[in-house]
């Protein structure tokens, strides 16, 4: 009950719009169970992995031959690999490898991505057709295939890997930025902002860009899901993380080859990959939900 | 049609010549030399050197790079680095087993995202409806590879009722064909046909709720005769074209799954190349794979024309 106390009182002082705009979709935000439960898992897995010194039982990469292939038990609650490593603690170190290499593709897609998007959404004519194109074909090569060729030509490494997934995630958010600010380009107070003498710099940093926030947050969301499975999908190639450092696609690499004698192994890395997927999804769709009935326009749907 | 086919043509032709160039001039442009990494290890230095001259490796880049393109145009390739088996020949062996996989998947997909799909929509709001928008909520969430590793341990270990690895041609016996290709393909079709369903559920939801259907009930048109003949005829272009764009990108997921079960697709090849660095055989590869992608799009593309007489000009 204490939760509706605020936005009640939101609504009957009289606030700035922006203020009781904000409180509401962040009420609209709370109302959706799956969402909040989403956040909750996802603000203990960042936890879990900045704290994994901590909470981890053993170190990730020692190996105990003696207690090779261990079952889960009293001492190792999530057993041990075909090299005697605590399998929980592989997965609590893992999770730092998995989420920071998703956050470099995103990260490399949101910096390309959303300057692109803009000044193709806002200049439009040639420079749109241009870059158009070259998203098109970005979009005409598979993530894994781009990254596993920039891995052979560079080198076996994560952060290759990720910056070639991070390539193809960038039409993903140009596309979005491009819609959304064309849209917003012919809105009354930005031609205002134009007819005053603002630059085109301070239109889109100061009105454009906060108005296709909310959209942009909601796509940085699920594409975080899209590159932990494909850091997921490499490591489990084995052309991502590079052995012993445990993320939970080599987790997933290393339990293949024990299928038949330790099937305990498949369950804990793909679960975590899993949940992490859903659970980013889960809150991309509830912020969707929560921000789209405040916005007029400028959806790229 | 014409101009569908041609702004195709118009993207992945020069994809094709950009990307290929771009991954010549970075091997160039890489530390370490090819032909001593052949030679092996204390290999003499005319070894190395007949190496180099087999490769035409002492070529300028672009001198290459042209001979390369000019071969591939009319199907030649070149050879593979480690095996010196021809690059063409490679491929289309590997297309056979991916093919294979894509085509038993693209029938699970159909199978399975009618299925769900209409069960959802015919149940709206109803318990049926919000279990299948669940489980295709965790399936979209669900690697696919972890996905095919719990069919294994259940299907293959727990129970031996579908082998865990293997590829039998389908020439040579279709029923084998089938039976090998099962796991990976249910494995492979868990995502896109759980965005499928969750489409197809949308678009049939949506189609119900029109004067039409409420008009055919009306006429005393039974409910199957109702979804089968006037609604899914409604509702099919976005399904179609969600199936069309995700078998264009299937061919990534394939990689992932031919690599689990031991298929000996594109997949295996790719990844063998990349460890092994046989630049040919990638290359091949990759220009493969883009046309399979636009032919896969320009197909979506062709089918919605097909399906929507609106767009026909």
């Amino acid at each position: 009950m204490t939760g509706t106390a605020t936005p009640a009182a939101a609504r009957t002082t009289p606030e700035p719009a922006a203020q009781s705009h904000r409180v509401s979709t962040m009420r609209r935000f709370l109302s959706d169970r799956m969402a909040v439960a989403a956040v909750v898992y996802l603000v203990l897995l960042i936890l879990a992995a900045v704290f994994a010194p901590v909470l981890a039982p053993a170190d990730p990469i020692a190996q105990d031959l003696a207690k090779r292939l261990t079952p889960p038990d009293g001492t190792y609650l999530l057993g041990t690999d075909d090299l005697g490593r605590d399998q929980l603690s592989r997965l609590l170190y893992g999770a730092r490898v998995s989420l920071l290499a998703a956050l470099e593709a995103v990260a490399v897609g949101v910096v390309v991505g959303v300057p692109l998007g803009a000044l193709a959404g806002y200049v439009g004519g040639r420079v749109d057709t241009v870059i158009g194109r070259v998203m098109d074909s970005i979009m005409s090569i598979p993530g894994i295939m781009l990254a596993l060729t920039a891995v052979a030509v560079l080198g076996r490494d994560i952060t290759i890997a990720m910056m070639a997934i991070g390539v193809v995630l960038v039409p993903q958010f140009q596309r979005l930025v491009r819609a959304s600010t064309q849209a917003l380009r012919n809105e009354t107070f930005v031609e205002a902002s134009r007819t005053i003498g603002c630059s085109r710099s301070r239109i889109l940093l100061r009105h454009i860009l906060p108005n296709v926030l909310p959209v942009l947050v909601v796509q940085m969301s699920v594409m975080l899901g899209v590159a932990v499975t494909a850091e997921a999908s490499l490591s489990f190639l084995g052309v991502g993380v590079q052995p012993p450092a445990p993320s939970w696609g080599s987790m997933l690499n290393n339990a293949v080859a024990n299928t038949f004698t330790a099937p305990y192994l498949i369950y804990p890395p793909g679960l975590a990959i899993t949940l992490t997927v859903l659970a980013l999804a889960l809150v991309g769709d509830g912020l969707r939900k929560a921000t789209s009935i405040r916005r007029r326009s400028g959806e790229g749907r | 049609m014409v101009p569908l086919v041609a702004r195709r043509v118009l993207i992945t032709v020069p994809l094709v010549v950009v990307v290929s160039f771009l991954v010549f001039l970075m091997i160039d442009l890489v530390p370490g030399d090819p032909a001593v990494k052949l030679a092996g290890e204390n290999a003499s230095a005319e070894r190395i050197e007949a190496i180099r001259e087999q490769l035409h490796l002492a070529d300028p880049l672009l001198t290459r790079y042209l001979t390369w393109l000019g071969g591939s145009v009319t199907g030649d390739l070149g050879r593979s680095f480690v095996t010196n088996q021809e690059v063409g020949g490679l491929l289309w062996t590997a297309l056979g087993a991916t093919a294979s996989l894509v085509l038993v998947t693209a029938v699970l997909m159909v199978v399975i995202g009618l299925v769900l799909g209409i069960t959802a929509a015919v149940n709206h709001g109803r318990a049926a409806d919000r279990i299948v928008v669940a489980l295709c909520s965790v399936l979209v969430a669900t690697p696919s590879f972890w996905l095919a590793l719990l069919l294994v341990v259940f299907f293959a270990v727990d129970y031996a009722i579908f082998p865990a690895i293997g590829f039998v041609p389908l020439t040579e016996d279709p029923a084998r064909w089938l039976y090998h290709l099962v796991l990976p393909g249910l494995a492979l079709s868990a995502r896109p046909s759980a965005e499928l369903t969750l489409q197809l559920r949308a678009a049939l939801t949506e189609v119900l709720q029109r004067d039409f259907v409420t008009a055919a009930s009306a006429r005393g048109l039974t409910r199957a005769q109702i979804v089968g003949k006037h609604a899914l005829k409604n509702a099919a272009v976005p399904a179609v074209t969600v199936l069309g764009f995700r078998l264009a990108e299937i061919i990534g997921g394939a990689v992932v799954i031919e690599t689990v079960f031991s298929l000996p697709g594109l997949g295996p090849l790719m990844v063998q190349s990349v460890l092994g660095g046989d630049v040919p055989v990638i290359l091949g590869i990759v220009v493969l794979t883009m046309l399979w992608v636009a032919l896969f799009n320009l197909l979506t593309d062709l089918s919605y024309l097909y399906l929507n007489p609106k767009a026909r000009t």
